[in-house]
C-alpha cells in the first residue's frame, strides 16, 4: 500500500505544480487588474459595492484602458488579513497582474502594504484608510486614491466647535485602528477650537448590543460623536434612540456611521445625523447625478463611497496608463504615472495626490434627511481641497504619534 | 458609578440574557436528549431572522413573520436531523463536522438569497420607543424580549413538569434505553425536541432582528454565546439554561462596562472556573 | 479502527519530503506559498490528531495553541526585537503552559463535555486576543512581523528559503510525533481510547497519560503557530476563531485520524481546495460546506482510510 499512497501523493503534487504555471510575461496582452474585496463573510455587501463600482467603469469604457483590453480578476478576501495576503500572492505570482486595487479594513491595508512593496506591483487603495500608510509608514508601491481615516474628521471637529457650537462631546468609537484615527482626528481639531471631549468609549468590532456603553454616556454632554462600521451602523442609531438619548443629545458621526450602504435599511431614527466624508450620493453636481442614476439603473441601489472610489479607480488606472502609452509593464514608469494622476471630474469632485501620496479632495459635511421617502446624506457644507494634514504643516503633524485609543489623551475625562 | 448605572446595566444584562435564553434553551434540550453538538444552531437564528424579514416585508404582519420563521426553520431542522444527525448519535466529531458543513452552506445560501446588506426587522409601533422612569429610559422592546423569554420559560416548564409529553421527554433525557423499554416513542420525542430547539432559535433570531438587525455573520457571532450558556447551565436542564443565560447576559454586560480590556475574559473565565468545579455545569447531570 | 502502516511510513515520508525538496525550485512562488501554508497547517493538524485520533477526544479549541504560538511571535518580535530561536522556544512553552492549565480543566470530561469545555477554553484565549488591546492590538492584529533569522546555512528571506525552513519544521514535528505515538506511551493512549477502564484495571495511570498527550498536542500546536505568524508576517484574532478550530478538525477527519500522514494530507487538500475553488467560483463556501458533510457521509475514516480499503480490495466499502 505504501507505493500506491506515494503515487497518490505525488500525483497530487504534480497536478498542483501544473495547475499554477509561471506567470507568462504578459507583453501586450490584456492589462490584468487584480482586485481584492470581501465577497463572502460579514462585509460581503461592501465588497459587492466595491466590485460594482469598478465593473461599472469598465463596462462604460468597453473594458479598454489606453487602447488595451482589460481583464479584471476579483479575489475574495473574506475581510480577513491572512486570506487577503494569500490572495495577493495568487494575483501577483499566479495571474501576473500588472496592477492591484481594492481591499477593505485599515488593518488589512497595513498587513498588505509590506507585501506589495516586496512584489513591486503598484496597488491602489480606494478604501483602506489607515493614516500611517501615507504618513509615518509610507509604502512606495501603494497608491492611495481613497482617503485617510482622520482626513474628514479634521474639518468636522472644527465645524462641530465653531458652526454647531458644541462645547462638550462624548465619543463612542469601534475599538480598532480605523475607529481610533477617526475619533482622534475629530478630538484634535474639536479641542483646538475650544471644545472638550469629556468621555471616550470603545466598544469592540462586532458589538451587537450597545446598551452597556450607551448607559454610561455622561449627561453633561452637548452631543455624541459615534464611529460605527458595517452592521454596527445599522443597529446603533436605533439603540441610541431607544435609550432615550436621541431626544437629548444630537448624534454626530464618522462618515461610515451613516454610510450610503446602510441608509436604505435605516428608519427615521437616523434623521438628523451629521457626518463628514469624501463623498455623498447627494452631491449636487451633474457628474454625480449622472453617476448615481446610472449606478441605480445597473445595480438597483444608491452608490456608497465604496462604489464611488472603486469607480474612480478605473478612471485613475486609465489616466495613468494613457500617460505612458499603455506601457504598464514598465512598473516604475507606471507607478510614477499613477502618482501623477489628477482627476477633475470624479463624482466626488476634483482629486489629486499630495506629496505623501494621499488625495487632496473635498470633504462634505452631511446631514441625514428624508427626501421622497428615502434617506439621503444631504451636503450642508463643503470644505474644498482638504489634505490629510488639514491646516497643519506636514512635518509638524508627523511629529505627533499616529492617533490611537489614548492619543490625543482625554484631558477633560 | 451611580445607582442609575447599576440599575440600567442590570436591566440591559437581563434583557440580553433573555435573548440568550431563547437561543440556548432549545440547544440545551437537544443536548440533554440527543447529545448532539449542533453548529447549525446559529444558522437557525440567522435564517429565522431572514425568513421573518421576507414574510413581514410582504404581509406587513409581525406575528405572521414569527410564525413563518418558526415553521420554515422547524422544517429545515427536521430535514437535517432526519437525513443526517440521527445517524450520528454518539459521534461528536461527525456531528461537529456535519453541522458545521450545514452552517457554511446556510451562510452562503443566505448571502445569495438575501444579499449582504444588514437589515432590521420592522417592529410593531407599540414595541417601539421607551418607558421613562425619572431620568431612566427603558426601551419597550427590551421589556418585550424579557416578557417573551419569561413566557417561553413558563410554558416550557409547565409542559416538561406537568404534562404527559413532558414526562416522556424527561424520561428520554434521563435514560433513552429505559424510555424505549417502557414503550415511549423515543424517535418521535427526539424529533419533536429537535424541532422545538430549532424553532426557539428562529424566534430568538426574529426577536433579535428587531434590535441588533439581521446580517451575514450573525450566525457565528452568536453561536459561542449559546454554547457558553449551555455549558455553564448544564446540558439538558431548563433551569440551567435560564440561570446560565441570565448569568452570561449580566457577566457580558458588566464585563464590557467595567473591564473593557478583559471583557471576554470576564465572560469565559468564570465559566471555565465553574467547569473546573462542576464539569457538567451548574445544573447538569453527568 | 485504522491501523498505522508499519515500516512503510518513514520510507513514504522520506520520499514525499525528497520529492518536495527536489521539486520546490521548479514551482511557481504561489504554489510554494500554498505548500508552505499546507506544511504549517499539517503540523497543527498532526498535533490535534494526538488528542483526536490517538486519544479519541474531539477538541474544539485547538486554534488557541496556533494563536498562542503566533502571538508569541507577534509580540516578542515587534516589541522586543526577539530572534527566531527565542521566539520559537517562547511560543512552544507558552502553548505548552496553556495546555497544561487547560488540561486540568478539560480532561475531567469526555465526549460532548470535552468538546464543549475545549470550546470554552478556546474562547478565553480568543477573547484575550480580541480585547486585550494594549498587549495584542485587538482587531488590528500585529503587522510588521520580520522575516525569521534562524542562522541556517540558507537564507529564509525568499519564498523558497522559507519553504525549506517549513519543510524542516514539518519533518521535525512528524519525527517527534511519530516517536511519541509509536512509543509504549503512544500505545497506551490508543489503549485508553479503546477502553479506559481496561487500561485502568491494567494499572495504567490513565489521567496522567491523557494529560501528557494533551500537553504534547498543545506544544506542537504552538510550534505550528510560530511558523504561521512568520509565514503571514501578521497575527490577528481571526486565527483563533471557532471556525479555525473546526477547520483543523476537518483536516484531521478528511485525511484520516489515528495516523500522522492523514492529517498532513487533509491539511494539503483543504488548503488547495480553498485556494483553487475560490478562483472559479465565489460560492466556494458552499462547496467547503459540502466537503464537511461529504467527509462524514462518504469517508468517515478519511482519505487514508478510503485508500486502505481500496488497496485491500474491500468492495463492500465502496458500495456502502
Amino acid at each position: 500500500m505504501g507505493k500506491r499512497l506515494t503515487l497518490a501523493l505525488l500525483a497530487i503534487l504534480v497536478a498542483f505544480g501544473l495547475a499554477t504555471p509561471f506567470p507568462a510575461p504578459a507583453q501586450k496582452g490584456p492589462i490584468k487588474i487584480g482586485f481584492l474585496a470581501p465577497v463572502t463573510g460579514g462585509a460581503a455587501q461592501v465588497g459587492k459595492d466595491m466590485v460594482n463600482g469598478l465593473s461599472m467603469w469598465l463596462e462604460e469604457n468597453n473594458h479598454t484602458i489606453a487602447g488595451r483590453k482589460v481583464e479584471l480578476i476579483v479575489e475574495d478576501t473574506q475581510g480577513q488579513p491572512n486570506t487577503a495576503l494569500t490572495k495577493l500572492r495568487k494575483l501577483v505570482e499566479s495571474d501576473g497582474v500588472q496592477v492591484l486595487a481594492g481591499g477593505l479594513f485599515a488593518h488589512v491595508g497595513y498587513a498588505l502594504a509590506p507585501k506589495v512593496d516586496e512584489y513591486r506591483v503598484p496597488m491602489l487603495y480606494p478604501v483602506m484608510a489607515g493614516d500611517d500608510l501615507t504618513q509615518r509608514k509610507p509604502a512606495r508601491w501603494v497608491v492611495r486614491n481613497g482617503w485617510t481615516s482622520s482626513q474628514p474628521s479634521h474639518p468636522f471637529g472644527e465645524y462641530a466647535a465653531r458652526t454647531l457650537g458644541y462645547k462638550k462631546i462624548v465619543t463612542i468609537g469601534i475599538d480598532y485602528a480605523f475607529g481610533w484615527e477617526v475619533v482622534g482626528g475629530f478630538q484634535k481639531t474639536f479641542e483646538e477650537n475650544g471644545g472638550q471631549i469629556i468621555q471616550k468609549l470603545w466598544p469592540p468590532l462586532g458589538t451587537t448590543d450597545f446598551a452597556p456603553y450607551l448607559s454610561q454616556i455622561r449627561r453633561d454632554a452637548d452631543a455624541v460623536f459615534a464611529l460605527m462600521v458595517a452592521a454596527s451602523s445599522l443597529r446603533f442609531p436605533k439603540q441610541y434612540e431607544n435609550a432615550g438619548l436621541k431626544a437629548r443629545l444630537p448624534l454626530l458621526g464618522g462618515g461610515t456611521t451613516f454610510d450610503e450602504f446602510v441608509l436604505p435599511s435605516l428608519g427615521d431614527e437616523a434623521i438628523g445625523g451629521m457626518s463628514p466624508l469624501i463623498y455623498s450620493a447627494a452631491i449636487d453636481t451633474p457628474i454625480n447625478k449622472r453617476f448615481v442614476a446610472e449606478y441605480r439603473r445597473r445595480y438597483g441601489k444608491v452608490p456608497s463611497y465604496y462604489s464611488e472610489t472603486c469607480y474612480t479607480t478605473g478612471k485613475w488606472i486609465d489616466q495613468a496608463a494613457r500617460a505612458i502609452n499603455g506601457d504598464v509593464e514598465d512598473r516604475e514608469k507606471f507607478l510614477a504615472a499613477l502618482r501623477k494622476v489628477e482627476i477633475t471630474d470624479a463624482p466626488r469632485g476634483p482629486i489629486k495626490l499630495d506629496e505623501y501620496g494621499n488625495p487632496v479632495q473635498n470633504i462634505y459635511i452631511r446631514k441625514v434627511e428624508k427626501k421622497d421617502g428615502e434617506l439621503w446624506n444631504t451636503v450642508v457644507h463643503t470644505y474644498p481641497a482638504v489634505s490629510q494634514f488639514w491646516k497643519y504643516k506636514p512635518e509638524e503633524f508627523l511629529k505627533q504619534p499616529v492617533y490611537d485609543r489614548n492619543f490625543p489623551p482625554c484631558r477633560y475625562c | 458609578m451611580t445607582a442609575e448605572f447599576w440599575v440600567l446595566q442590570t436591566f440591559n444584562g437581563l434583557s440580553y440574557g433573555a435573548l440568550l435564553f431563547l437561543l440556548a434553551g432549545g440547544l440545551s434540550l437537544i443536548f440533554g436528549m440527543m447529545r448532539i453538538v449542533n453548529m447549525t444552531h446559529g444558522s437557525y437564528y440567522l435564517l429565522g431572522g431572514y425568513v421573518a424579514l421576507t414574510v413581514i416585508g410582504s404581509s406587513g404582519q409581525y406575528a405572521l413573520g414569527l410564525l413563518g420563521a418558526a415553521a420554515a426553520i422547524a422544517m429545515i431542522g427536521l430535514g437535517e436531523w432526519n437525513a443526517f444527525l440521527q445517524r450520528l448519535a454518539g459521534q461528536e466529531l461527525g456531528q461537529v463536522l456535519t453541522t458545521m458543513g450545514f452552517a457554511l452552506i446556510f451562510q452562503d445560501l443566505a448571502l445569495v438569497i438575501w444579499g449582504g446588506d444588514p437589515q432590521t426587522i420592522p417592529i410593531p409601533d407599540v414595541l417601539d420607543g421607551s418607558l421613562r422612569l425619572g431620568t431612566l429610559f427603558f426601551p419597550v422592546y427590551r421589556i418585550f424580549i424579557i416578557a417573551v423569554a419569561a413566557a417561553v420559560a413558563t410554558v416550557l416548564w409547565l409542559v416538561l413538569e406537568r404534562t404527559r409529553v413532558g414526562a416522556m421527554i424527561r424520561a428520554t433525557v434521563d435514560d433513552p434505553e429505559m424510555a424505549r423499554g417502557v414503550g415511549i416513542n423515543v424517535r418521535g420525542i427526539s424529533m419533536a425536541v429537535f424541532a422545538l430547539g430549532a424553532v426557539l432559535a428562529s424566534v430568538a433570531g426574529v426577536v433579535a432582528g428587531g434590535f441588533v438587525g439581521v446580517y451575514p455573520g450573525a450566525d457565528f457571532e452568536i453561536l459561542p454565546y449559546a454554547f457558553v450558556v449551555v455549558i455553564v447551565g448544564g446540558m439538558g436542564s431548563l433551569k440551567g439554561a435560564l440561570v446560565g443565560s441570565l448569568l452570561v447576559g449580566l457577566l457580558d454586560n458588566f464585563g464590557k462596562a467595567l473591564f473593557p480590556e478583559l471583557s471576554y475574559f470576564t465572560l469565559f473565565a468564570p465559566m471555565a472556573a465553574i467547569l473546573a468545579v462542576r464539569p457538567t455545569g451548574l445544573f447538569g447531570r453527568a | 479502527m485504522p491501523r498505522r502502516p508499519r515500516a512503510s511510513t518513514p520510507l513514504l515520508l522520506g520520499l514525499v519530503v525528497l520529492a518536495l525538496a527536489a521539486g520546490a525550485p521548479f514551482l511557481s512562488s504561489f504554489s510554494l506559498a500554498l505548500l508552505t501554508q499546507a506544511l504549517i497547517l499539517a503540523i497543527l493538524a498532526m498535533s490535534l490528531d494526538v488528542i483526536l485520533g490517538y486519544l479519541g477526544l474531539a477538541s474544539l479549541g485547538h486554534a488557541a495553541y496556533l494563536g498562542l504560538g503566533a502571538y508569541a511571535v507577534g509580540i516578542l518580535t515587534t516589541r522586543y526585537g526577539a530572534g527566531f530561536w527565542t521566539v520559537l522556544g517562547a511560543g512552544v512553552l507558552l502553548a505548552a503552559a496553556a495546555a497544561a492549565l487547560f488540561g486540568l480543566v478539560a480532561l475531567r470530561a469526555v465526549g460532548v463535555y470535552f468538546l464543549m469545555i475545549t470550546l470554552a477554553l478556546g474562547m478565553v484565549v480568543w477573547g484575550l486576543a480580541h480585547r486585550w488591546v494594549t498587549l495584542t492590538q485587538g482587531d488590528n492584529g500585529i503587522s510588521g512581523v520580520p522575516r525569521p533569522d534562524p542562522g541556517l546555512p540558507w537564507s529564509v528571506a525568499s519564498s523558497l528559503g522559507f519553504f525549506y525552513l517549513s519543510l524542516a519544521a514539518f519533518v521535525l514535528a512528524f519525527a517527534v510525533l511519530a516517536v511519541v505515538v509509536r512509543s509504549p506511551f503512544g500505545k497506551t493512549l490508543v489503549g485508553i481510547r479503546e477502553s479506559e477502564s481496561r487500561m485502568r484495571t491494567l494499572g495504567y495511570h490513565v489521567w496522567l497519560h491523557k494529560y501528557i498527550g494533551f500537553v504534547i498536542a498543545g506544544a506542537v500546536g504552538g510550534f505550528a503557530g510560530v511558523f504561521w505568524a512568520y509565514y503571514n508576517g501578521f497575527v490577528s484574532p481571526a486565527d483563533l476563531e471557532l471556525a479555525t478550530s473546526v477547520e483543523i478538525l476537518l483536516m484531521v477527519a478528511l485525511g484520516g485520524r489515528g495516523t500522522l500522514a492523514g492529517p498532513a494530507l487533509g491539511a494539503l487538500v483543504i488548503v488547495l481546495l480553498e485556494n483553487f475553488v475560490s478562483v472559479y467560483t465565489h460560492r466556494w463556501i458552499l462547496i467547503l460546506g459540502a466537503v464537511y458533510i461529504g467527509t462524514i457521509v462518504y469517508a468517515p475514516e478519511g482519505i487514508l482510510g478510503a485508500v486502505r480499503h481500496w488497496t485491500k480490495g474491500d468492495r463492500a466499502w465502496a458500495s456502502g
